[in-house]
């Protein structure tokens, strides 16, 4: 093995080490704290106890979906990095959370709840990012080129439309349905549906394998456009894959998790520093950063107030925003 | 042979290719040259599948450019562009890149062949030595050596440059040009390059192409093209023609505005 085989193999295991311990620190910590014993001995105890209802209903649900939802931004957000070549893209900078926002304030003040169930609000989002994905998508295609500078003026606009267009819904409805609105808008990772769940876990996992199709092609991007059409890479057709994989993953984010900002921002730089810029260890790496540190929030969120949830995108944006800014003080110029 | 039939492109609704015809033969050191806006870097761009012709076609060894498949295009022409944006790369990693078009489907990592490959095209461009440094931290100079060394590592029957000596100093020119001109001799590799200055394109290609307002103003071995009255007709500014002494081949003298007042006078 080479040194940058092993280099790498070794930064995706700390990676995965940190999920892990993370993952276990949040089964156990909560309003009703267990300890390490009783964790390990009521997965062995069988179903009926308190105890294993609290680990297996209602923490490791939450644990497997923001494992899910955390990589799945992470992911989009280096993919859209790479292919804008512009480090501040995010996935929410497309444009593509405005429009499941519009979906589900759409679907709660037209009382469609009642029809679908459950799975109406995520439903009504997913329409929504969907939408938006494709008319981001018409608007800038062109001649059969994709404009990319184009794509992020529409994504920001659309971003302000839409979210004017939440404003004009809120400023009409109910008090209830605003709240529901709100909190929807706020973020959480509480999904009462296992479908739900095991659909995102499937997606965000699927996204991780397709976008590992293109490594070679996102390593030549690094270059520029041109170049890696001198490297032999069909930029035309790498452009309009990787911006549709990356917009459903974020659309399916969105729409099961709701607004949880900055993980795709932040995440694929902190390991862009962590682990350099090749992309076959930095897509698997920023989806185990962005899967580890959701949970982590998710847990801080859980727990800092006692018989309180704070909203997860509060602490995402916190936590991870004053962090950036630490990380890219102490790392001086270089990072654009 | 790399013919191009007819060909005009150019942005938008502008033209900057009108109706180019050239035949460039393979193993030989072929430079385009012109004044700014002439169009040579649209034309390289042309070749290299960057800009769509409007009208006309580029025959790589008879087969259409547009048809043939990108990585196997890549495998055949290498680009030193003068835009490249080299990130936050290390030069090893960065001349590795260039064995993109030559992965096998699956291939992930490497192989022990790609990188030997890269070091034996970073040693013949001598710059095996800066492979641990960051492409930002290298010298003008150097940096263009990278990137001739990861055009090589490509393994490219053709060579297009895009003014690979512009803003270096004389060591540096003559450095670059020699190595070109050594890896067209002992490689065969076929070099077209785009020289802003008329005097090492008469130095050191075997063929030129002038280019004017985006058309073959004139095309032939250096010594029938650069003639003065050629050059004053394209580039409007008066020259004259000598013999490099040891050369023998055409060097260009440039005449300041107040020396030809003098000679008026006179």
């Amino acid at each position: 093995m080479s040194k940058t085989t092993i280099r790498w193999t070794s930064q995706i295991l700390i990676l995965g080490g940190a999920l892990l311990l993370i993952a276990a620190l949040s089964l156990c910590l909560g309003s009703a704290d267990l300890s390490v014993q009783t964790a390990i001995h009521s997965i062995f105890s069988g179903s009926n106890t308190t105890e294993h209802n609290i680990l297996f209903e209602i923490r490791l649900p939450r644990i497997i979906l923001g494992f899910a939802i955390g990589g799945a931004l992470s992911l989009a957000g280096v993919i859209l990095q790479g292919l804008f070549r512009n480090p501040l893209v995010e996935p929410y900078t497309m444009g593509i959370s405005g429009g499941a926002a519009l979906g589900v304030s759409l679907a709660i003040i037209l009382k469609l709840c009642q029809s679908m169930g459950l799975l109406t609000l995520p439903f009504a989002g997913f329409l929504g990012a969907a939408l938006v994905i494709m008319l981001i998508y018409t608007i800038n295609i062109r001649k059969k080129t994709l404009k990319i500078q184009g794509l992020l003026l529409t994504g920001v606009m659309i971003s302000f439309i839409s979210s004017s267009f939440i404003m004009l819904i809120m400023s009409i409805s109910r008090t209830e349905d605003l709240h529901r609105i709100v909190f929807w808008i706020m973020g959480s990772l509480e999904e009462p549906s296992w479908f739900l769940i095991k659909l995102m876990l499937f997606t965000s996992l699927a996204g991780l394998a397709l976008s590992y199709i293109f490594w070679k092609d996102l390593n030549a991007l690094r270059l520029g456009e041109e170049e890696a059409t001198h490297l032999g890479i069909n930029t035309e057709r790498t452009k309009r894959a990787l911006f549709v994989l990356a917009s459903l993953l974020t659309g399916c984010a969105v729409s099961v998790g709701g607004i949880i900002g900055f993980i795709g921002l932040i995440i694929p730089h902190l390991m862009r520093m962590f682990i350099g810029s090749d992309h076959r260890a930095l897509l698997v790496g920023s989806f185990l950063g962005g899967a580890a540190f959701l949970i982590f929030c998710d847990t801080l969120a859980r727990i800092i107030v006692a018989a309180c949830e704070l909203p997860v995108g509060v602490i995402t944006g916190i936590l991870g925003g004053s962090f950036f800014i630490y990380a890219l003080a102490k790392r001086g110029k270089s990072i654009a | 042979m790399l013919e191009i039939k007819d060909l005009t492109c150019g942005y938008n609704q502008r033209f900057y290719l009108k109706g180019i015809n050239l035949v460039i033969d393979e193993g030989g050191f072929f430079g385009i040259i012109g004044p700014n806006g002439s169009g040579k870097t649209t034309l390289l761009r042309a070749i290299t599948r960057i800009l769509k012709p409007k009208n006309g076609e580029v025959f790589l060894r008879g087969e259409n450019i547009w048809h043939i498949d990108f990585r196997e295009l890549a495998r055949t022409i290498a680009v030193v562009s003068q835009n490249v944006s080299t990130d936050e790369l290390n030069v090893g990693e960065f001349v590795l890149l260039s064995r993109i078009p030559h992965y096998k489907g699956l291939q992930f990592l490497e192989t022990k062949r790609d990188e030997e490959i890269a070091d034996n095209a970073m040693a013949l461009t001598d710059t095996l030595k800066f492979k641990d440094r960051l492409m930002s931290e290298i010298s003008g100079g150097e940096r263009q050596l990278v990137l001739i060394a990861r055009a090589l590592a490509q393994e490219p029957k053709f060579l297009l440059l895009d003014e690979p000596t512009a803003h270096l100093d004389i060591t540096h020119q003559v450095r670059i040009l020699d190595l070109l001109k050594k890896l067209n001799k002992e490689l065969s590799l076929t070099v077209i390059i785009v020289l802003h200055d008329l005097n090492l394109a008469s130095e050191y290609c075997d063929r030129v192409a002038l280019l004017s307002d985006g058309a073959v103003y004139k095309e032939g071995f250096p010594r029938d093209v650069l003639d003065y009255k050629t050059i004053e007709n394209v580039y409007k500014t008066v020259v004259v023609v000598e013999r490099n002494p040891v050369s023998l081949k055409p060097y260009v003298f440039l005449v300041s505005e107040e020396e030809r007042e003098k000679h008026k006078k006179i």
